[in-house]
């Protein structure tokens, strides 16, 4: 079964964007993700780098070291690769704080649900979630995979800053926020894991396309948990490959 | 010939005031947005003026200005971008100037005839720990260049400096004078969320520059521009230029400091050899938007690269404008650079 071609658009003359859809599906997401991994694995020339989305893979390249022709025709043959390898993708189990001062817009979340804030943890640990993509600030992970229940629609207006490692639902979708950023998303609990930590030798040990579970963990196993992260730990779980 | 002492320390800042390299590029897919200068023409301009590379870090100053003096030895700096007053002392030097800062002489860079951004460069490398490799500040995650911020008064950054005594010179980059009144663009990446005639109506519109501008993005005034179908995208890659329509029509151009990734539709995209000239428009400036085809748009890319192929010529500056009090505390026989010195 050959898959449809994508579209090419122009974003500028410097980033090519390969769209295999418009909406949110681990199929397109797959196919992002394996055209992303063939492009790095053999990469042409003048590319710069590129940036996978739920839907799409946007090339930054450089056109006086290689030219749009050129440019699409490698990542035709990256396509043609990329149907016959699977990405090593893998799966985290990740402690996640639900406690009051932890999960600090729990409570207004379940309100707007009509659930109990209990209820919401609950059916939120029982999730089972996909890293789609990183945007919008660094190490603010978007997750696919949020129980149909607690598809909450995002703030009218932000609330102020998050904590780092908040975890957030809203517009139907769940996120990581590594940052402290303002967000029109409800803080429902908090990660001790930390999605950008500079000083490892990999700061971003979870990567688009892995798959994500959460474990209730208590505030004492929380702060033993943070401090170990502090010193540089990976304390998600890694299960499989 | 390096002090271990030697720093430039600031002495006042306006806000916005950062230091910047050429980016820090590679890490978009984890959400980290590249930052470096707005102007990558006029940065690059007033490194190559002093046989730094390119992508040095350099300050960039805002319209806010800022003021600085050398401490422990001289230090020899390169101010250029944005037709921006530079003085040297009290002393008026005018737009695009090099000079050597002996110890305890005041460096005063305030906003000039026109423009938003001007880059001071040194000889020799500042002493600012890099992020992910690179020096660049992105003050809304509070990453890169002095603890993630803007520079303010008392800041102090040690330079490694390299011995290039220099009198005060004009640099010589006519490229650097653009007006940014037609800015030409590479229609979509979602052009076809738009009906023709709205794009005909963003091509043909007077737009203003908004007060709502900063490194992160400039908001357009001008008539808004209507959706075919809505205004909510799933979120793909965004790239300094790229021109987005929002919900409320009006369209935002996003720049150095914007966010990786977003989900409203882009109606078309600023060319990269255009975007320093876009940013050095202040809030007030009317400007048209013209499409290009692919092929000019990298022709420009060509021209721009040629620009930067040297190193710009030094002029000494016409003498006759300074006091005599002042002509004797320079070292005017050192002044004239050729274009291999200090490589």
């Amino acid at each position: 079964m050959s898959a449809p071609r994508p579209r090419f658009l122009d974003s500028g003359e410097a980033a090519l964007v390969v769209e295999f859809g418009r909406i949110v599906d681990p199929v397109l997401n797959e196919r992002v993700l394996a055209l992303d991994a063939a492009l790095r694995e053999a990469a042409p020339v003048g590319l710069c780098e590129c940036v996978p989305t739920y839907r799409s893979l946007m090339i930054h390249y450089d056109p006086l070291r290689i030219d749009r022709d050129a440019l699409v025709a490698a990542v035709e043959a990256a396509l043609e690769r990329g149907q016959t390898e699977a990405r090593a993708a893998s799966v985290w189990t990740l402690p996640c704080c639900y406690d009051p001062g932890f999960g600090e817009d729990l409570d207004e979340a379940a309100a707007r649900l009509g659930l109990s804030s209990q209820a919401l943890a609950r059916a939120h640990a029982q999730g089972d979630y996909r890293v789609y993509m990183y945007g919008f600030a660094p190490g603010f992970a978007y997750l696919g995979g949020l129980p149909e229940a607690l598809a909450v629609p995002r703030r009218a207006a932000p609330r102020p800053p998050h904590p780092a490692g908040a975890i957030l639902i809203g517009g139907g979708l769940c996120a990581v926020g590594t940052f402290p950023m303002p967000t029109g998303w409800y803080v429902v609990g908090r990660t001790p894991e930390r999605f950008y930590a500079p000083e490892r030798p990999e700061p971003f040990p979870i990567q688009p396309g892995d798959g994500l579970s959460f474990e209730a963990v208590d505030a004492d196993a929380f702060r033993s948990l943070e401090r170990r992260a502090a010193g540089g730990e990976v304390v998600a779980r890694r299960r499989g490959t | 010939m390096t002090e271990e002492s030697t720093a430039l320390r600031v002495l006042s800042a306006g806000p916005g005031t950062t230091l910047q390299d050429g980016g820090r590029h590679g890490y978009l897919r984890y959400g980290i947005t590249a930052a470096g200068p707005m102007d990558r023409l006029a940065h690059a301009t007033a490194n190559l003026s002093l046989g730094c590379p390119a992508q040095a870090t350099a300050i960039e100053v805002s319209l806010g200005g800022i003021a600085l003096t050398a401490e422990g030895a001289a230090l020899t700096v390169a101010v250029a971008g944005g037709a921006f007053a530079v003085s040297l002392d009290g002393q008026e030097l005018g737009p695009d100037v090099a000079l050597t800062l002996e110890p305890g002489a005041v460096l005063g860079i305030r906003a000039g005839a026109g423009g938003s951004w001007c880059y001071l460069a040194v000889a020799g490398d500042l002493d600012v720990a890099p992020v992910l490799g690179s020096t660049a500040t992105h003050i809304r995650s509070g990453m890169g260049g002095l603890e993630g911020r803007g520079l303010r008064a008392g800041d102090r950054i040690r330079v490694l400096a390299r011995h290039l005594p220099l009198a005060p010179s004009r640099i010589d980059a006519p490229w650097l004078e653009r007006a940014p009144d037609t800015i030409r663009v590479l229609p979509g990446p979602q052009a076809d969320a738009f009906d023709p005639d709205q794009i005909d109506a963003f091509l043909a519109a007077d737009w203003t520059i908004s007060n709502r501008s900063d490194r992160m993005a400039s908001y357009l005034d001008g008539p808004r521009l209507r959706h075919a179908a809505g205004h909510d995208i799933v979120s793909d890659g965004i790239v300094m230029g790229a021109i987005q329509v929002p919900g409320d029509g009006r369209p935002v151009v996003l720049m150095a400091d914007r966010q990786p990734t977003g989900g409203y539709p882009k109606i078309a995209t600023v060319i990269g050899p255009d975007l320093g000239r876009f940013a050095q428009g202040r809030p007030g400036t009317r400007l048209r938007f013209r499409a290009v085809t692919r092929e000019e748009a990298v022709a420009a890319r060509r021209d721009e690269a040629a620009c930067l192929r040297g190193r710009p010529s030094l002029e000494p500056l016409v003498r006759t404008r300074f006091t005599s009090e002042f002509l004797l505390g320079l070292n005017l026989v050192d002044g004239i650079c050729g274009p291999d010195d200090g490589l």
